[in-house]
């Protein structure tokens, strides 16, 4: 019962970009971690909204 | 399970499902059960899935789950990211699932429920999910190339264009059919007005929220402007009910159309985090929250359906648009049975979050079952109504009359009666000082819905019911309005950085405003036309954006049928082939008729022709003698789009067709251009849930 309400609670985070910026550490620590420091949470938000609303994203 | 027990089970839903559709298609005259509608579409849409679909994904497309994707291989950290099914689940539906769904089935509920409910079913379980899932796969495996792009590599640059400008035509006269959704859902309705209104400031305090007081606390900031929402919906009472405030908030039309646009334009410019982005993360949880209210509504208060099965108005003579049930009906209703805008959402987006192909499946061709789902409740909603009420809701005054007796008494001649007290009495209860004419079919849809609500969940909040339906389809169609102006304005001006390389840089602010202008003016003025022609613009409007969404499922569907002639699966080519063969048929036949009818609300040149020799003969009252100019050339234009669509539809087709018969005689054709096959890495330690 508390497995599964946790695995939603998390689904509804990253379906929301909630943990977006932890996601983004994360990755960032595995993949990038010789590139020097990862982008501040505001920086990294900003660009992650700029992204997101590039092409089309919502339909009729 | 064991297989006797699963066989029995699946002949157990088939007989259901059958009795439950031939339930709804044999009743006649008496009033049916919505949970016959609920359960024919879960039936019908289970068997898809569990046979049809996978059927093509075992057979036809061959997914292989062992095949790295394109998040796996191209893994960025930002758009390409393998993420779990469920989330890219909820990602596709959120961005598949519009205003369009609503609007479509209760407009084409005027032919009765049945037409409307089987083209619902059976176009998305054959045509709609088929697009969706095979231009997902296709995408998947090129990289996660966009639809334009697949185009022009498969079938040649004639096709990629063509789905370029299709989606740019198309977005434009979306976008004017719903900002004309929302005017008339505003027009004299002070409480809407204001509720819709606030909506703009609410996104901006969450925009700020998320930016600047607690970063990127999505969460957090989304929950406080639903709060806000919900007390816009309560404030409305308060201004409708102060005669000060309510001058304020009551407008005609042409001034909400107006407003509309300015809204459209600084909407464009505005940088995303402050109106765009936190809008949108409003629209989403009204919409999931309202859609699934909904259905727990439907299925605890399991209203009477009222409206008869097929009206008479499937001869042509219909008051909410012109037209015959063939071809009309599959025009009308798009989205919830195949949207050619799907595809564009298949390709590209979604498919830099799969992380495995077996998901496609669900993604592609569940998604879309949701959205049909979405579609056959809006047609409950519509057809839970008293017919004579759905009627004088949705009849524009063009049409019944403008006076409200002259009204009932049309409708009540067609053999749905209905009074003026009880209209008086529903528009009192839903806190409106008029429900006639309120064409779109937003406020029919917000009746209906306030009407399930209310006797689900207590008749003493009606109005709020109303207002919060309203509210509900105004955010999100502003929402596809504003990320649709944003996407115009990126097209053109990567059109015309072509040309001149300054006006391609998005940022640069003279393209900015100059591009934005330009698209908010192209369906601006569409919508002008619409608030000012007295039939309501929604007759002409709808089918035209109903060609366009088709035409852009056809290019999806000839891309797809080009692809598995050249794969050498020409013998399965019938599944996207003969959706696409119906879309043709039924696009070429609506637009011949939009052509070449005599009766002139439905052809274009007819009733240009009609209205100059009734300017010219002196005939006309003055008011309308002044906008007859106007809507003469729009008639004109509008025949003039309809014949452009059907060349570019028959231009592709053509084309596609050429490439076939090449690829079949052997001669050369444009090389397929899936990306090799490297295994996953994340098939053994990935766990599944």
């Amino acid at each position: 019962m508390f497995k599964s309400i946790k695995f939603f609670w998390q689904a509804i985070r990253q379906l929301s970009g909630d943990d977006a910026y932890e996601r983004y550490l994360i990755h960032y620590a595995q993949h990038h971690s010789a590139d020097g420091e990862p982008l501040s949470k505001k920086a990294f938000f900003k660009q992650w909204q700029d992204e997101k609303w590039r092409g089309v994203k919502r339909c009729c | 399970m064991n297989i006797l027990l699963k066989n029995t089970l699946w002949i157990a839903v088939a007989v259901l499902g059958a009795s439950a559709v031939s339930g709804i298609a044999l009743n006649r005259g008496e009033p049916i059960n919505a949970l016959w509608f609920i359960t024919a579409a879960l039936c019908v849409y289970a068997i898809g899935y569990r046979f049809y679909a996978a059927w093509i994904a075992a057979t036809v497309l061959m997914v292989d789950e062992t095949r790295a994707t394109p998040a796996e291989r191209l893994e960025n950290g930002s758009d390409f990211v393998p993420t779990n099914k469920w989330i890219v689940f909820g990602h596709h539906f959120a961005a598949i699932a519009g205003p369009g769904p609503l609007v479509g089935p209760t407009l084409a509920a005027q032919f009765g429920y049945l037409p409307g409910t089987l083209w619902i079913l059976f176009g998305a379980v054959l045509g709609g999910c088929v697009q969706d899932m095979v231009t997902l796969f296709l995408s998947t495996r090129r990289d996660a190339k966009s639809l334009g792009q697949m185009a022009r590599d498969e079938l040649g640059a004639l096709g990629g264009t063509a789905a370029l400008i299709a989606t740019f035509a198309i977005m434009i006269i979306l976008i004017a059919v719903l900002g004309l959704v929302v005017v008339n859902a505003m027009k004299h309705s002070p409480w809407a007005t204001f509720t819709v209104s606030a909506t703009i400031p609410i996104a901006m305090i969450v925009g700020v929220y998320m930016r600047y007081i607690r970063v990127g606390q999505v969460l957090e900031a989304s929950a406080l402007g639903v709060v806000l929402l919900l007390l816009a919906v309560a404030g409305g009472r308060v201004v409708d009910e102060s005669a000060t405030l309510r001058v304020l908030f009551d407008h005609e039309g042409l001034t909400l159309a107006w407003w509309v646009m300015a809204y459209g334009f600084a909407a464009a410019i505005l940088p995303v985090w402050l109106l765009l982005a936190p809008r949108d993360y409003l629209s989403t949880y009204m919409k999931l929250g309202t859609i699934t209210l909904l259905a727990v509504a439907i299925i605890l208060l399991q209203p009477d359906v009222k409206m008869p099965a097929i009206t008479q108005f499937v001869d042509g003579t219909g008051p909410i648009f012109g037209g015959k049930l063939f071809p009309f009906v599959f025009i009308t209703i798009a989205c919830g049975a195949i949207s050619g805008f799907h595809a564009l959402i298949a390709s590209g987006t979604t498919p830099k979050l799969l992380t495995n192909e077996r998901d496609i499946r669900m993604i592609g061709y569940g998604g879309m079952l949701l959205e049909s789902f979405v579609a056959i409740m809006a047609m409950i909603a519509a057809t839970v109504l008293d017919p004579g009420v759905f009627f004088a809701i949705n009849s524009s005054a063009g049409v019944v009359g403008k006076e409200a007796i002259d009204a009932v008494a049309k409708i009540s001649s067609w053999g749905y009666p209905v009074t003026v007290e009880q209209m008086q009495f529903l528009a009192q209860q839903m806190g409106e000082a008029t429900l006639f004419a309120r064409t779109g079919g937003a406020p029919s849809l917000a009746v209906g819905m306030a009407s399930i609500f209310g006797s689900a969940f207590g008749q003493g909040m009606l109005a709020l019911w109303y207002h919060f339906a309203i509210m509900f389809e105004a955010i999100f169609i502003l929402t596809t309005l504003d990320a649709g102006t944003r996407v115009g304005r990126f097209m053109l001006q990567d059109i015309l950085g072509n040309k001149w390389a300054a006006m391609g840089q998005t940022s640069w602010l003279p393209s900015v405003i100059f591009t934005s202008a330009v698209v908010v003016s192209a369906w601006g003025y569409f919508l002008y036309i619409g608030v000012i022609d007295p039939n309501g613009g929604v007759n002409i409007l709808w089918p035209l954006f109903g060609i366009a969404n088709q035409m852009l499922a056809a290019i999806a569907l000839c891309v797809a049928t080009g692809i598995l002639v050249k794969s050498d699966k020409g013998k399965f080519a019938f599944i996207t082939g003969a959706p696409l063969l119906w879309l043709i048929i039924i696009t070429s036949t609506a637009a011949w008729q939009k052509l070449t009818s005599d009766d002139i609300r439905i052809g274009f040149l007819a009733a240009a022709n009609d209205l100059s020799s009734k300017l010219a003969a002196g005939l006309l009252p003055p008011d309308k003698a002044i906008v007859a100019p106007k809507l003469i050339f729009n008639f004109q234009l509008d025949a003039v789009l309809t014949v452009f669509f059907v060349c570019l539809l028959w231009l592709i087709v053509f084309d596609m067709v050429r490439v076939c018969v090449r690829y079949l005689m052997g001669k050369p054709v444009p090389a397929l251009t899936e990306s090799p096959h490297i295994p996953s890495r994340l098939v053994e330690d990935w766990v599944r849930d």
